[in-house]
């Protein structure tokens, strides 16, 4: 493809070099960590479920008990695989017999770790077979009723009730939208926990639960088979509980989460080291079942400069795209997130939007690129915030933008109202059909505006890049360079959830995972 | 029926909306009824459009939702007026200085640094609000309380509780706290506010401390009715809040 941005192809490959090194020395720390998500992620996989008396989910219950035993090094894998072996229990009777305290999971006695992966074996291979199930119901309805095209229409709901929401999702399905995303409930992000079960009160969002993933999955695949376009699902793999969630979504059939390596350090103060332990099994599960991740470089533009931070959208993207491969995500999933948030005011911002916008898609080719909407600017003048919206997708239909996130009018006044997602749609579709081939047909003059700012944003994130490489990864979030918010290496929220693993520790999931789904 | 008038004096004791003429009363709203689209849709909605008081109520577009429900588009007229000599609306009684004016006051008057602290309480992950009043950059051109000289500005983030909001300005002995809210969806805002206000009095801080609240939902009415000293709404910017601060200093004799 030539550039019609007349980008350096050496820039593009010293930036991406650079992100390659960055995302490489952070493995390493990885490898030799653990976290209480990781390693309920591993239970649930293994099939436990359910909450005790008081609702603490089982998977924490476990988790707990053996992090209070001195044991979470070695890992839930041994443990439970120790205890399979002696006492020929599955993992869910494990739980509740821990949970019951009929059960001292640590003292029993100890086999040696093959003995205990291969107790576990059976477990394993039943939960990758029903993650490969869905992936593969995925494929036929894809083959059969068909999809929309791209720009996918993505819109969220937000009720805080999932009988709710189901309504209004099909409604937006029936109005056209290819994406439904249901937002969570404003503090869930912090809950070290996945609340259990089917949910009616959320502040500003609904609850991720495996239930009412089902419940939403259900729902949509019956209206999609109705109107003959396969509906995805989204929802959120990032907070506390970041992997856990990426496992449901698996079990579940989510088709698009977001998941970012640095978001929750940067906008939830979530300690950096439990982040990035925890997004690489997050990915590694994402990966797997064939879900487009989103990443969330977007909201650095909310809290810096869309103009002046640019560059470091595409230094996070790039990360974010290295962070995948090492977790072995196909390109195609990989859903880089960037946005449209210049001020409207900007004289010929609609120029600088496109070209960045024509620039991710150029350095990205193949990726399922996530295009934010205008929030930080939205006054509550939804006339003026409607054609805000109608500018940015005429830059997605123009640079080929893979996920379209609908900008609503009534942005910055209240979770959108039925109507205003009918009105979003109404303009995507409009924009969309109007110009659809209007990047094919348009090319720009050679060192104009819109060339330079490309040029520009990449040199800069190319040199942002090499400086990380330099300082590495944590300090330089230390130093505040991402997004303009500084958190410290050993603050935030979950800190005392990492530990180091021990020699006997394994992860099974991670192993079969990383050698992909066929 | 009450025929608008040509005239081109307004009575300030009775105005109504204005849409060509003085006096037509024009209102256009758009709103969803859940029944399927059709006469009877347009019929209910015009209907209800003459229970609100809009004569004349006309549907000029309308949609199926694609679930049995009907989007409207009406126009109608406006039956009732309004008094606007009778108005009382409570406002911040400040004069707004610039960021330079702000500096030079507590140059010449206060003479010491000024603390305020901030965050996006309770469950609200927004820091849109906070950022823009607080953050060094500020918003759309109005540099933020960091960059004031004479202010010691610390802006905590969100999903901060009440009470570590609390402690932080206890601990840096605050001259104001600044609690900002985005998330009002059942009312969670008020709710939040409330328990603020019932923890700063439990701490003995209530009269120590200048208390305020912002957010685009939040108005100084608002805030005064829950127990703020000032509230600050949408198109306000640090200009604002600072100007506010430096002059109850002042006024409250908190030298």
């Amino acid at each position: 493809m030539t550039s019609k941005l007349n980008l350096d192809r050496r820039v593009i490959d010293s930036a991406r070099s650079h992100a390659k090194n960055i995302a490489e020395s952070m493995q390493s720390f990885i490898n030799a960590h653990t976290t209480v998500s990781t390693e309920r992620t591993i239970l649930r996989l293994l099939g436990v479920d359910g909450v005790d008396d008081v609702d603490r989910p089982l998977p924490n219950v476990l988790v707990d008990a053996i992090k209070d035993a001195g044991g979470l090094p070695r890992g839930v894998a041994y443990w439970v695989g120790n205890a399979v072996a002696r006492t020929e229990k599955d993992p869910q009777a494990i739980a509740e017999a821990v949970d019951a305290g009929e059960l001292d999971i640590t003292g029993l006695e100890p086999v040696t770790q093959a003995e205990a992966r291969a107790a576990l074996e059976p477990y394993v291979q039943a939960s990758l077979k029903k993650i490969r199930e869905q992936t593969v119901k995925r494929n036929e309805y894809l083959a059969t009723i068909g999809e929309g095209r791209r720009p996918y229409l993505y819109v969220i709901v937000a009720t805080g009730n999932i009988f709710e929401d189901v309504n209004q999702a099909e409604a937006a399905a029936r109005q056209g939208a290819d994406i439904i995303a249901v937002i969570r409930t404003t503090a869930q992000s912090l809950l070290d926990y996945v609340p259990y079960g089917a949910t009616t009160e959320g502040f500003g969002g609904t609850y991720a639960t495996q239930e009412n993933f089902r419940i939403m999955r259900e729902r949509l695949d019956r209206v999609g088979e109705e109107i003959g376009r396969y509906i995805r699902l989204c929802n959120y793999s990032s907070g506390l509980c970041m992997p856990e969630i990426a496992a449901l979504g698996a079990l579940e059939r989510l088709d698009v989460m977001l998941n970012d390596a640095l978001y929750g350090i940067l906008f939830r103060d979530i300690n950096m080291q439990r982040t990035i332990v925890d997004q690489f099994f997050s990915r590694v599960i994402i990966g797997y079942c064939g879900i487009i991740f989103n990443s969330g470089e977007d909201n650095y533009l909310t809290t810096d400069d869309a103009i002046d931070a640019a560059h470091t959208v595409l230094a996070s993207q790039m990360m974010n795209e290295q962070f995948a491969v090492l977790a072995n995500i196909p390109e195609e999933q990989m859903g880089l997130g960037h946005a449209f948030e210049m001020d409207p005011d900007t004289e010929d911002g609609f120029l600088m939007e496109l070209s960045q916008a024509i620039m991710a898609r150029e350095i990205f080719p193949k990726a399922a690129l996530k295009y934010m909407p205008p929030t930080k600017f939205m006054t509550g003048n939804i006339f003026r915030g409607h054609i805000q919206n109608a500018l940015f997708n005429l830059v997605a239909v123009w640079s080929g933008q893979s996920l379209q996130l609908l900008g609503m009018l009534t942005e910055a006044i209240h979770t959108p109202h039925l109507h205003d997602r009918m009105l979003a749609i109404e303009n995507a579709k409009y924009v969309f059909n109007n110009c659809r081939s209007i990047g094919e047909e348009v090319e720009f003059k050679k060192d104009g505006k819109i060339q330079r700012r490309a040029q520009e944003v990449l040199r800069k994130a190319d040199e942002l890049l090499a400086q990380i490489e330099k300082d590495g990864l944590f300090p330089t979030i230390e130093a505040g360079k991402f997004a303009a918010v500084k958190r410290p290496f050993t603050g935030g929220k979950g800190l005392e959830g990492v530990c180091g693993r021990d020699e006997l520790y394994f992860n099974p999931f991670i192993e079969e995972m990383l050698r992909g789904a066929k | 029926m009450n025929k608008a008038v040509a005239t081109n004096t307004v009575d300030l004791t009775k105005i109504k909306p204005y849409g060509d003429t003085l006096n037509d009363g024009m209102i256009q709203t758009s709103f969803t009824l859940p029944v399927p689209d059709g006469d009877e849709a347009w019929e209910a909605a015009r209907q209800l459009a003459r229970k609100m008081g809009l004569d004349e109520p006309s549907v000029v577009y309308h949609k199926d939702m694609g679930i049995g429900y009907t989007y409207v588009v009406l126009y109608g007229k406006c039956q009732h007026t309004v008094d606007y000599t009778k108005i009382h609306v409570t406002k911040v009684e400040s004069d707004v200085m610039s960021r330079t004016e702000c500096e030079k006051f507590i140059e010449d008057n206060i003479k010491r640094t000024v603390t305020i602290v901030g965050a996006s309480t309770g469950t609200d992950a927004h820091t849109v609000g906070i950022d823009a009043i607080m953050n060094m950059k500020g918003f759309h051109g109005h540099f933020g309380l960091e960059r004031y000289h004479g202010i010691n500005a610390l802006n905590m983030g969100s999903q901060v509780p009440n009470e570590e909001l609390i402690a932080k300005a206890i601990e840096l002995n605050a001259d104001a706290i600044l609690v900002s809210q985005t998330v009002t969806q059942k009312d969670v805002h008020i709710k939040n506010l409330t328990n603020m206000i019932e923890l700063c009095e439990a701490e003995g801080i209530r009269d120590k401390m200048l208390l305020i609240c912002g957010g685009p939902r939040v108005s100084h009415e608002l805030a005064q009715e829950l127990g703020y000293d000032a509230g600050f709404g949408p198109e306000t910017y640090a200009e604002d809040v600072a100007s506010y601060i430096l002059q109850e200093i002042i006024a409250r004799g908190r030298l």
